[in-house]
């Protein structure tokens, strides 16, 4: 790091990101540049196949970027790394193991058994889930599968929390609830959320930042900073007027979409 | 279990020793080779009260646990194998099937010329027909990890062997216990193949020797014998266990 130059939080260099098969190469974005900064809650919007799902796992860690370089606090992300936990769409958490096993699931080795509990118990309690440390993963609803999911990606301390449309399987007024704890929780912990999402009302409702995403091919096409009060209702006229802005946006990008799906 | 499925389950067997007894009062076939039920049930009782039906079940029961339990093992080590290699599954993923579609009597005679009229041999039987199936669920429960499982452990660290005996094993439990019951069930009629051809001990050499002294009584009661052990197993063991980790593994 030279004199002078500022310490980036997160950094994405002229990223692209090709696939590969026998037959045939993809390009499903190349050349997004983003800097996000510590503390922030930044939206990636975009209609399907615009990228904004693979971009993340390039984040993560899951997948490698064919150009550029993705960095945190300056070092290269190469592979997946405690420093950035990961919530998904499904709750991807471990049935042969109890809610409170699932969240102490990455801190063996780190500490005692009784300090993981007693994290795991910590962060239960942040997401309302105290009373059902004993139980198994079936016995939950989405919704609290899903909490479990958050509790246990907080557990590790990460740097930056990544979530892949973390709410999208979950019916509305779950949702709606899931929104407000999320806010909650991001207030108390202070942690950088990069949050994808389809949804331009949950982006609106949960971000400092948005950044649109277009698709065919996956590029940055807006760069939306929301400084709306919270919390903020659908009725608001100001989120109102924000939510038809990046609607106009994105209806070029999924006309797209949609023509090249009815001509195959 | 509601009362009226166990009533109901009684009352087919009245019906079919019933059946049974209303023939043999008919006198179409003759006595030896049609013997009444009651006749059947005192060579039963017979049976176990002179102890001999125990010892021959003590002697089958042995012969399982050693061939079940080796090929429980090798089939485990041979599943992983081809389950986390691309290159041996491709290579030799075939003929494991192939290996598999062999009836065990088949192996019988292999097993006499290799190792004599002996409780070995029996074993041997036993492993051949439980391995193959072990393997190939094994092999099948590995393939069957859910993605996002692994997908999530590593993105909080964990890669390499923490990665597969922390993850993939066991959520890989739900095949490997359905590929432990058809291990049961294989090995259990492969015993009985080889015990029929054997010189014995076993429930499978009492009843070739029945057959031999043209005892149909004990013929068809030995036949019983190992249906209602075969079902009891499968029903309080097997089974069981299935459905409790097919539900706490959330696949039911």
């Amino acid at each position: 790091m030279n004199e002078g130059e500022v310490l980036l939080f997160l950094q994405l260099k002229q990223v692209g990101k090709t696939f590969t098969t026998e037959e045939k190469q993809f390009q499903v974005f190349s050349n997004i540049d983003l800097d996000i900064t510590e503390n922030q809650f930044v939206s990636i919007l975009g209609p399907s196949g615009c990228g904004k799902s693979t971009l993340l796992s390039m984040v993560a860690g899951l997948e490698e970027a064919s150009e550029g370089t993705i960095s945190l606090e300056g070092s290269l992300i190469k592979t997946p790394g405690p420093d950035r936990g990961m919530v998904f769409q499904q709750p991807s958490l471990f049935p042969w193991l109890n809610v409170r096993d699932n969240i102490t699931f990455p801190l063996k080795g780190k500490m005692t058994k009784q300090e993981a509990n007693d994290h795991a118990d910590h962060f239960l309690k942040m997401v309302q889930l105290s009373r059902f440390k004993e139980n198994y993963i079936f016995e939950l609803s989405g919704g609290m599968q899903q909490r479990v999911a958050i509790a246990r990606a907080l557990a590790m301390d990460p740097k930056v929390l990544l979530m892949d449309e973390p709410f999208g399987a979950l019916d509305e007024q779950t949702r709606h609830i899931m929104h407000d704890e999320l806010m909650k929780i991001w207030q108390e912990t202070q942690k950088t959320i990069l949050f994808v999402t389809h949804s331009i009302n949950e982006a609106i409702k949960l971000s400092d930042r948005i950044v649109v995403m277009g698709t065919r091919p996956g590029r940055i096409i807006a760069d939306i900073n929301v400084d709306i009060p919270r919390p903020r209702e659908r009725s608001n006229l100001e989120v109102i007027e924000l939510e038809k802005e990046i609607m106009s946006l994105l209806e070029g990008e999924i006309n797209k979409v949609l023509k090249e799906e009815l001509n195959q | 279990m509601k009362w009226n499925l166990i009533i109901k389950r009684i009352l087919f067997l009245v019906v079919v020793i019933g059946i049974w007894q209303l023939i043999f009062t008919l006198n179409i076939f003759e006595d030896i080779i049609f013997p009444s039920p009651f006749k059947v049930f005192t060579a039963l009782y017979e049976g176990f009260a002179g102890g001999d039906f125990f010892v021959a079940l003590g002697a089958s029961f042995k012969h399982l646990f050693s061939g079940l339990s080796l090929a429980i093992v090798i089939g485990t080590i041979i599943g992983v194998i081809f389950g986390k290699s691309k290159q041996a599954d491709e290579t030799a993923g075939m003929y494991l099937i192939a290996m598999q579609s062999i009836p065990s009597i088949v192996w019988v005679p292999l097993a006499i010329m290799l190792f004599g009229f002996t409780e070995f041999a029996v074993v041997f039987v036993i492993v051949l027909g439980g391995t193959f199936v072990m393997a190939l669920n094994v092999r099948s429960a590995i393939h069957n990890v859910p993605p996002q499982l692994t997908r999530a452990a590593r993105t909080m660290g964990t890669k390499g062997f923490p990665l597969f005996y922390r993850v993939e094993i066991p959520a890989s439990i739900p095949y490997f216990m359905s590929g432990l019951r058809l291990a049961w069930a294989f090995s259990w009629r492969a015993l009985m193949a080889g015990e029929l051809l054997s010189n014995g001990p076993g429930l499978g050499y009492t009843l070739s020797y029945a057959q031999d002294y043209a005892r149909m009584d004990q013929v068809i009661g030995i036949i019983i014998i190992i249906g209602v052990i075969g079902a009891l197993v499968d029903h309080f063991v097997f089974s069981k266990l299935e459905k409790t980790v097919m539900r706490r593994w959330g696949l039911q």
